[in-house]
């Protein structure tokens, strides 16, 4: 039997999405270490064109282009997982821990009766056994699990992989597969999808300004969004500052919130209560910027500036812009 | 109309995790418990259709003899009675396991829609509801902002949040939905509600009184094997840039682009 590592290509609009690519970094990695064939599957509606970036990095890609598949829908894309499921069986699956992948992975799991680790942030080989690490009680600890069924199913947060170069130039063949949908598979129905355009998604955001209860008021968020357009970061706020109305909880990084890993995270006004940090403290760096020396955020900033954030945040925009137009 | 909310107790997360001597699993000595707040949110939710439609409001939870305890918080918030699926040869079942004990005390049940958190606290997978779904031949809603439920027309309309942006989504009903926090504002027990909460029915089962092979649940039975946990490297706290602001923004500004070397 072939052992095929399969990845779940995530996209937006006709694009991988960055975290796809961090996938099959691993999920090549991972062939190295256990052998096995590295195959990409890609679900959707007229998503042919990114089939040509899949093939640099794999032996083969299915694709399964349906128009009931424009929009994510659990029952549907199950239904496109269990045609190819039925054709070969992969012996893992690797999803991205966003909404959907976090949505569908147990879905599958639990309709193939394999075993599933979610929200992993690493993956590794320990004594030719493949382990798994995903953070628990709201971030303070780490399990490391390993997986006792004939399929391997894991979601992995995005920007936790360093992304590799694709093996180009690759003749990874195309296999597209004809699926099709009666009334059953297709109980979910969406309604309407809305989008902000150009909006940086947090949990993807390389950078994020993030504001708390220090902010003072919601007109006080246009400084940081000024702040944010010349880093072109993406907006967070603590659980204060969304519970106060200032900001929607879509912007919340925290337990009850999202959890961000971003390279740099420039928090304003936030003093870091246990449940904030869980949200944040993988950040690479840590900026905090807080008139209370005492606040907890700083013990673990890489940089901190104690003052009124009224007063730095605007220079610090005004600099930022100088610096990159230089 | 039936409503059927999935509880879990968990640790309360506010207080510091240590480990056991071992390092295997957490120091469970100094731990409090609370409900899964997003079970809250769910709890709420099927207060609230219970109130436009009438009906009851069942709680199922699955975990040892203190998860009694969420049960009495539950019913105190309102809901009308609760499962208690207890059992030690449930010690250690993984998420998918634990779908499984739900969904076969789940199907001993009338329901007409099943509720519960998009996650839990301390296991962190969001697991459970979708699973659930798949296991009872029913469609789901994860992660639900929003929540309407028409009874009449037997279906469920709800947004959740996608990658920059929101999605609305409707399902026919008998469905699982999971709560996201934005759903609601769960309400406080009263205290009347927590008096009358010490008398209401808890039904308790086991995994004989559910008809499951012993050996299909708990460590044995999940694929999931735990072997070990730390706990994440403590952050050391670094430089406190001096100086009055206009100064200490433009020194920021440089190390982002020395060491951070992100501009």
């Amino acid at each position: 039997m072939m052992r095929n590592i399969w990845v779940l290509a995530e996209h937006t609009d006709c694009k991988l999405k960055r975290v796809t690519f961090e996938l099959l970094t691993k999920g090549r990695e991972i062939c190295a270490a256990v052998g096995g064939t590295l195959c990409a599957v890609l679900i959707g509606s007229g998503v042919e064109s990114m089939v040509p970036d899949l093939q640099k990095w794999t032996s083969k890609v299915w694709v399964v282009d349906h128009p009931s598949l424009e929009n994510y829908t659990p029952d549907a894309y199950a239904k496109a997982m269990t045609t190819l499921f039925e054709k070969e069986r992969p012996i893992m699956l690797l999803l991205a821990a966003s909404s959907n992948g976090r949505d569908l992975a147990p879905k599958l799991a639990a309709r193939f009766d394999g075993a599933l680790a979610s929200s992993c942030t690493e993956v590794v080989m320990d004594g030719g056994r493949l382990v798994a690490v995903r953070p628990v009680l709201g971030e303070t600890a780490f399990v490391r699990v390993g997986f006792k069924s004939p399929l391997q199913i894991m979601t992995v947060r995005p920007n936790v992989i360093p992304v590799a170069e694709p093996e180009s130039p690759s003749n990874g063949t195309v296999e597209k597969v004809d699926v099709t949908f009666d009334e059953k598979d297709l109980r979910t129905k969406v309604l309407e999808v809305t989008k902000a355009a150009g909006k940086v998604e947090l949990t993807e955001a390389s950078i994020i300004v993030s504001g708390g209860r220090g902010m003072g008021g919601p007109e006080n968020f246009k400084m940081l969004e000024e702040l944010a357009d010349v880093l072109g970061a993406a907006i967070g706020a603590s659980r204060s500052a969304v519970d106060a109305g200032w900001r929607p909880h879509s912007e919340q990084v925290g337990q009850t919130g999202k959890v961000v890993n971003p390279t740099l995270y420039i928090a304003c006004g936030i003093s870091g209560a246990i449940q904030h940090l869980a949200g944040m403290k993988t950040s690479r760096w840590i900026v905090a910027i807080n008139k209370d020396p005492e606040a907890p955020i700083f013990k673990m900033a890489n940089f901190g500036i104690v003052a009124n954030l009224f007063d730095v945040v605007p220079k610090l925009a005004e600099e930022i812009k100088v610096m990159k137009t230089d | 109309m039936n409503i059927l909310v999935c509880v879990k107790q968990v640790p309360d997360t506010a207080i510091a995790i240590k480990l056991d001597a071992e390092q295997k699993s957490i120091d469970r000595s100094e731990l409090t418990y609370v409900v899964n707040p997003f079970d809250e949110y769910a709890i709420e939710a099927g207060l609230q259709l219970k109130e436009k439609y009438g009906g009851e409001v069942t709680l199922v939870t699955m975990g040892p003899d203190r998860a009694d305890e969420a049960l009495r918080t539950g019913m105190a918030m309102g809901a009308d009675k609760g499962v208690h699926i207890s059992d030690p040869a449930l010690e250690g079942s993984d998420t998918l396991v634990t779908a499984k004990v739900l969904a076969t005390a789940i199907r001993g049940l009338p329901y007409d829609i099943v509720l519960c958190g998009k996650v839990a606290t301390d296991d962190n997978s969001g697991q459970v509801g979708p699973a659930l779904a798949e296991l009872l031949g029913i469609p789901h809603i994860s992660g639900a902002t929003t929540l309407e439920v028409d009874d009449a027309a037997k279906k469920a309309t709800a947004t959740r949040e996608i990658e920059g942006g929101f999605m609305r989504m409707e399902v026919p009903i008998p469905a699982v939905i999971t709560a996201e926090k934005d759903l609601n504002a769960p309400r406080y027990p009263s205290l009347p509600g927590i008096m009358k909460a010490k008398a209401k029915p808890v039904d308790k089962k086991d995994v004989a009184s559910l008809g499951m092979d012993p050996s299909s649940v708990g460590l044995a039975g999940s694929k999931i094997q735990p072997m070990g946990m730390s706990l994440p490297p403590e952050r050391e706290a670094g430089r406190i840039i001096e100086g009055e602001a206009e100064e200490a923004a433009k020194e920021l500004a440089r190390l982002l682009r020395a060491e951070v070397k992100i501009l």
